[in-house]
This record gives structure tokens, sequence and C-alpha cells, in this order.
């Protein structure tokens, strides 16, 4: 039995804490969440420097060929500090969309130029409101034309490539759009987390390729998000990771009556419920981690449990840590709500907690009867 | 990460494993036997071959095995239908602290024994006023010469019915702060003046007892600890109290709910369609298997020589309520036939009715749901504890209600 990260692993961890909270402090976060930037473009490159987008990027593309479980160190880290970056959509998403589907060209063309950090990429799913249905959207392709309305995109505005889901007489397709084109309308959308930037995609006779140059099965496109939502869940572990620590710091030093908050029964639970949100989300990331790096069948139930287990531990531990704080929690000025906005946010992308519910159990009757 | 045994791992669960094929009982005779008979007899047959209480010495009856090796055999043996066991409140608790605290004379005469199944110990700890404050137990011992004289009750006592010895802490100066007046003795439960009496549990079942000490005089002898450390002596009986307690959810499990949904219906379709009810098994899903992986971490702490982190102290904080809350829902969709529990008539035999009646128990039992969640909030996250307004006052001036 081995289920732990290797000691080289661990070391990445603390290097990668050590150099966010010197790189990346709240105030980072806030000057993003308070000003008109969609990310902080000068971290990006920081940690482009350090690799961090080239990580499972094979070498032959200008990658280090790490594995899932270094990703997934890095993941946590970036929701620990709420990095106000598009780490998610340009690593999780649409660098492995473009590694697992492109065909060589494009996987020349792209993949160097995402493991290095020059440029950012982002996928473009949902139309309108609702549970994402990928055999009704209405984005069409024809020829090498496409046509159709996306919102919201996260990181659109400072994306230089756009992976964008859509129909063809065939059937469903990726396709690639580079942004700097005629043809590609990006307007901004105003999201209740303004530290990663949301806007409206509008597609009108766009020049597009599609990717690998050929209709996808549903079940592939599904794999890439189970992958997705092993790694989102690892960001949304770091972000409840966060919102704990700061809720038990402030129980500890916040007097009320004559003592510590944190000595009463009632923040107590509270904070003991958190804890053992998180410990139950951390080892399901565990396991999703290890069912996507050893590529095991058993990676839609492992990235289901993860991806539920993280949308409950971060939002629970973002409002309770809210909860905690009183009066001071509900102000700009406080911390607290870079946890809440970014565990909800987190928790709305590539499907809800619902969507994934449903996959949970799905994949468990049938991994069930396979037995 | 990997799931796999070193090589030095396999051979151990290799020789666990067929020591286990060849000598695991499995004829109608043994099964026949009264379920303590078989357990005696199962555990005897392991200690003449050098598999009980592997963990401990072998001048105590182990055979100094690893803690992953415990893990590893607990794995083998669990494959086979065995009998329940009688003895893990004696091997698992009592043992670690007889170890600690006991003469070598004690440790030598009381501990092969104990291993062997051929004395089973109890726990005489909890009153009536002693639960979850358990230093505030009133049942004094009073010393005369060399002896000490014992008056009191004891309640929730497992296993005293059939116990040979137990052990127990006490009230010797009531003139002191509530823990500075105890101390701790093991005690002959067959000795004049022990009295015990089973309770019925709301489940119609009686695993506990209340046992009544009247003038039961013990020798000084029997005494674990100074007179005075009695407090000292329960923690590391306590601090041993999560690994004998705990597991024991049985088949109430996401599966098993799945099972139920797929053969019930919701409006002319399976229930298991529902979404509702899909996130209802959802999430005991995630509860179980964030058990089952938190205890892999665990594992592998134990493999590389560690000990585990303070994540283990959840699991009977999720697995009791998560029990309750699932056998309560699946009751639910079956509708008024929920209520029915005659195994011959109830759907999944009844397991679902009975997992609900005795939740109650595992949500109290060695530390309720809210003792858990307080360990947690200060031994985990660091936070202090409540005020205490009996904190340094002598036991008899304390208010009692």
């Amino acid at each position: 039995m081995n289920f732990e990260f290797s000691d080289e692993q661990q070391l990445l961890r603390e290097q990668a804490r050590g150099f966010l909270s010197e790189h990346c402090p709240t105030s980072a976060v806030r000057a993003v969440l308070d000003g008109d930037h969609d990310w902080d473009a000068a971290l990006w490159k920081k940690v482009a420097d350090m690799g961090w987008t080239a990580t499972v990027i094979p070498e032959a593309y200008g990658g280090l060929g790490l594995s899932y479980y270094e990703l997934a160190i890095l993941a946590e880290e970036m929701g620990r500090s709420a990095a106000p970056l598009p780490f998610s959509s340009s690593v999780y998403l649409a660098s492995e969309a473009i590694q697992r589907f492109g065909t060589e060209a494009q996987k020349s063309e792209w993949l160097p130029k995402l493991a290095g950090g020059e440029c950012v990429a982002t996928v473009a799913m949902t139309e309108r409101p609702g549970r994402l249905a990928l055999d009704q959207l209405e984005t069409r392709r024809e020829g090498s034309s496409l046509t159709g309305h996306k919102v919201p995109v996260a990181d659109a505005a400072i994306a230089d490539v756009v992976i964008v889901l859509a129909r063809s007489d065939a059937g469903l397709e990726a396709c690639l759009v580079p942004t700097a084109q005629a043809g590609v309308s990006i307007e901004p959308v105003l999201t209740f987390d303004t530290s990663r930037g949301h806007s409206a995609m509008t597609f009108d006779g766009t020049e597009t390729r599609v990717l690998g140059d050929r209709t996808l099965q549903v079940e592939e496109w599904l794999r890439l998000l189970d992958g997705a939502a092993v790694l989102y869940a690892w960001e949304q572990l770091g972000v409840a990771e966060s919102a704990l620590t700061q809720a038990r710091d402030y129980a500890l030093q916040r007097f009320a009556f004559g003592r510590a908050i944190g000595s009463y029964q009632a923040i107590k639970h509270k904070l003991a419920s958190m804890y053992v949100k998180n410990t139950l989300a951390r080892s399901n990331a565990y396991y999703g981690v290890w069912a996507l790096a050893e590529g095991s069948d058993e990676l839609p139930l492992a990235a289901a449990t993860a991806r539920v287990a993280a949308i409950q531990a971060s939002t629970f531990a973002a409002e309770e840590n809210i909860q905690t704080h009183g009066g001071m929690g509900f102000t700009w000025e406080f911390d607290c709500h870079f946890y809440y906005r970014r565990a909800k946010l987190l928790s709305l992308a590539i499907g809800s907690e619902a969507v994934w519910q449903d996959r949970l159990v799905s994949a468990l009757a049938e991994q069930s009867a396979a037995a | 990460m990997d799931f796999n045994d070193t090589p030095e791992q396999a051979r151990f669960r290799e020789e666990a494993s067929t020591w286990l094929a060849e000598n695991a009982p499995t004829d109608d005779a043994f099964r026949a036997l009264p379920p303590l008979e078989q357990a005696k007899l199962w555990q005897k047959r392991k200690y003449d071959a050098g598999w009980a209480c592997i963990g401990w010495a072998p001048e105590f009856g182990g055979r100094g095995a690893s803690a992953i090796e415990e893990v590893i055999w607990r794995q083998e043996e669990s494959k086979y239908e065995l009998p329940a066991t009688f003895f893990l409140i004696g091997q698992g608790m009592i043992a670690p602290t007889l170890m600690a605290w006991a003469s070598d004379e004690d440790k030598a005469r009381f501990l092969p024994p104990l291993a062997s199944g051929e004395e089973v110990w109890c726990q005489l700890f909890s009153e009536p006023a002693g639960g979850s404050d358990l230093a505030a137990l009133r049942t004094r011992a009073e010393r005369d010469g060399d002896s000490w004289v014992i008056n009191g009750q004891k309640i929730w006592t497992s296993g005293a019915h059939f116990s040979d010895y137990g052990v127990i802490v006490v009230r010797t100066d009531p003139t002191v702060p509530k823990h500075k007046g105890l101390s701790y003795f093991y005690v002959d439960m067959k000795a004049p003046g022990v009295e015990i009496k089973p309770i019925k549990q709301l489940t119609g079942e009686s695993d506990f007892n209340e046992v009544y000490f009247t003038d039961v005089r013990v020798a000084d002898s029997q005494r674990l600890g100074e007179v005075g450390q009695g407090w000292q002596v329960s923690l590391t009986t306590l601090m041993n109290e999560r690994a004998a307690i705990g597991g024991g959810f049985g088949q109430m499990d996401a599966v098993l709910a799945m099972s139920v949904a797929q053969e019930l219906e919701i409006d002319g379709r399976p229930a298991l369609e529902d979404s509702a009810v899909r996130a209802k098994i959802a999430n005991w899903y995630v509860q179980e298997s964030g058990l089952k992986y938190t205890g892999y971490r665990s594992l592998t702490a134990l493999s590389r020589g560690e000990l585990p982190g303070p994540e283990n102290s959840i699991g009977k904080l999720v697995g009791a309520p998560k029990m309750q809350a699932m056998a309560s829902y699946l009751m639910d969709l079956l509708g008024a036939s929920g209520a029915i529990a005659d195994e011959a008539l109830a759907a999944k035999a009844g397991i679902i009715q009975r997992a609900y009646m005795g939740a109650p128990g595992l949500r109290i039992a060695g530390g309720t749901d809210e003792i858990m969640a307080n360990i947690i909030a200060e031994r985990v996250l660091g936070l202090p504890q409540e005020p205490r307004l009996d904190k340094g006052i002598p036991f008899n001036e304390v208010p009692t209600g």
C-alpha cells in the first residue's frame, strides 16, 4: 500500500506553496478583483517560468512530461491562494483537449506555446442556462466556418485560442478558434468573481479547424471532463483548506463574552464539520488523481466522487468561514469573500453538483454490475 | 501511488492466508456451538499457532508483528465468516493499559490468557453521573489495610456478564479536584458484592449491563498506577478505544441503497432514476469512499512505520450518522412498508430497519458525535476548551444536577 505522494512530489508542494505565498498574496487577488483586468498577467509569466503550465505536456511538445500527481499538487496550491489565473481553463481543459484530440500539426502548433505560457487557451461549452446537453448544442460548424454564441466563457478575453464545442452534420466537434481574427466577438460578462474574467463569445462565420479533423464521441468528451474534474477537485480542496484555516485563525483571535469564540461548541462543531468535509474531499481527491494518473477504468467513478466531495467541502467551508467571522466576514475589506466567490465559481464550471452526483451513481451502477 | 503490498508484506499475506485456509473453522459442528464458545475455540486455535494478538510481544502471546502486518492479518481473516469477537475491549483497550501500567508479574499472569481468549475482560468506566464527563464518576474505593472496598454503580458495561475480569476507575479522594482523586484497579468479576444486571436496549437486545459494587474488596496489588493517578491510566485505555470501536457499519452502503432504489418505483419509473434519490446515494458514496481512502492514507503511514495523522478521527463521526440517515431515507422510499421489520417480509431481510434502530447507539458509544467534534476541534484544529465550572474545585464541592 502506497497511497501517498512521493517525497519529490511533497517537495514540489512546499516549493509551490512558498512561491505562491510570496507572489500571490491575497493582495494580488484583491488587485484583480478591484481592478479592470481579467487576470494577473505578471503572475502568469512567473508561473509559466516555473514550468507549471508545462507540467503534463509531453517533452516532445515542449512540456515537462510529468504526471497528474504533480499537476494535482499545483492545482491545490492554486486554489489555496485563490490565484487570479486561467490555470483551470488553459491547463486542465484546453491543453488537455489539444493533447488528447489534436492532429500532430495542431499539437505541434499549440502545445509548445501553451507549455511555455506565452499562449493562453480556454474552452467554450455553455450556451444557455441549465445543464450542458452535448447533443443540443446550437453552435454549428460548416466547412471551415463556425457560427454560434457561447456565454459565459472563462478567460476568453485573455485567450489566444479557444476550443469551441460545436456540432456539424457529422456530430460533436471541438473546434479550434484562434481569437486574433475577424469574426470573433468577445464581450465582457460580469460574474460574481471578477478575479477571473468571463466573456460572451459570438462566432459569425469564424474561421476554424476541427480538433483532430474528426467528430468526437460524447464519451470522449466526458472522459476529458472526468480528468478536468479531478484537477478542479484539487483546486477546490485548496480553496476549502484556506477557508478553514482563515476561520480557525479568526476563532482563536476573536473574543466575545470574555473568551475566544473558538472555545464555544457552536463554533467548534462548525469548524469540525469543515475539517470532516475537507478530509473526505482530500481522500477522494487522492482516489481521483490515482485513477487519472494510472489510467484506471475507475476514473468515471473516482472523478465524480472527487468532484462532488470537493464541491461540498469548498462551498461549505467558504460559507461557514464568513459566518464564523460575523459582520466582518461580510465586508469587502476582509478576504473571506475571495474563497466564497472562488469556491462557487469552480463548483459551477464543468457541470455543477447535481450533474456529478448523477454521473457518480451511473458510474457506481456500472462498476458494481461489472464486479 | 499504488495499492500493492511490498514483497515483504506480500510474503506475510501469503503466510497468513495459507494458515487461514487450512485452519479457519467452517464445519457445521462448530457452527452449532453457542457464539461465545465458537469465539473461544477459534481464539485458542489462533493462539496455539501464533496468530492471536500478533502485534504483542512473544512473551505475552503475540509474535511482535508490525502495525501493517496486523492490518494485513485482519484483512485476510475478514475474508472468512468467523464468530463474532468477544475480546475486542480486552485485547484492544485493556491489554495496552496492562502493558503500560501493570507489574511484570501481572503482565505474565494476565496477558497470555487474554490473548488466547481463555479469560475475557470488560471495562468499568461510565456511570449514571459520568458519561461524556467521565471524570465526574462517583463510585468510591476506601482503603482498608492492604485492600480497598468499592461501592457504587457502573453502566454501559459491554460483556460484563461473560467477563472474568474488569478494569475499573474509582474515586479514592473526593476532597481534591475531580481528575486528581481517581485511581484505577482490576477486579475479579466473580468477586462477592459484584452484581450484574443486563440493560435492555431500545433494539430489544442486551449488549450492555449495569454493574453494582457493594463492599467489593480488592487487593492494593490490583491497583494500576499510583493512588490518584487513575485519570492518566484511564487515558491509556481510552486512547485505544477508537481502534476497538468503529467499523461496524455493515452492509448499509451506497450499493445496497442503489439496489433498493432499483427495485422500487416512483411514478412508474425506477426510483434509481429519480434525481433526488441519486443525489442522496451519491452523497453517501462520497462519505464511504472518503473514509475508505482516508483509511488507505493511514495504512500508507503505518506501512512506512509512521503514525497515521489525525484524519483517522472522522470515522465514527461520519459513519454512524450516515448509517442512520441512509436507513431513514431508504425506509421513506419503501413507504408504509418501510415499517416492516419481519425478516421474512421486509426488503433486504430487515437490515435497514435494524440499522435504523441500532444507529442511535453507534452515535453515542465510544464518544458521542458532539464529543468527537470537540476532540477534532481541540486536538486537530487547536481550539481552546470551553471554560469548566468545576475546574480546580474539590469534587465534593462541585454542584451536581
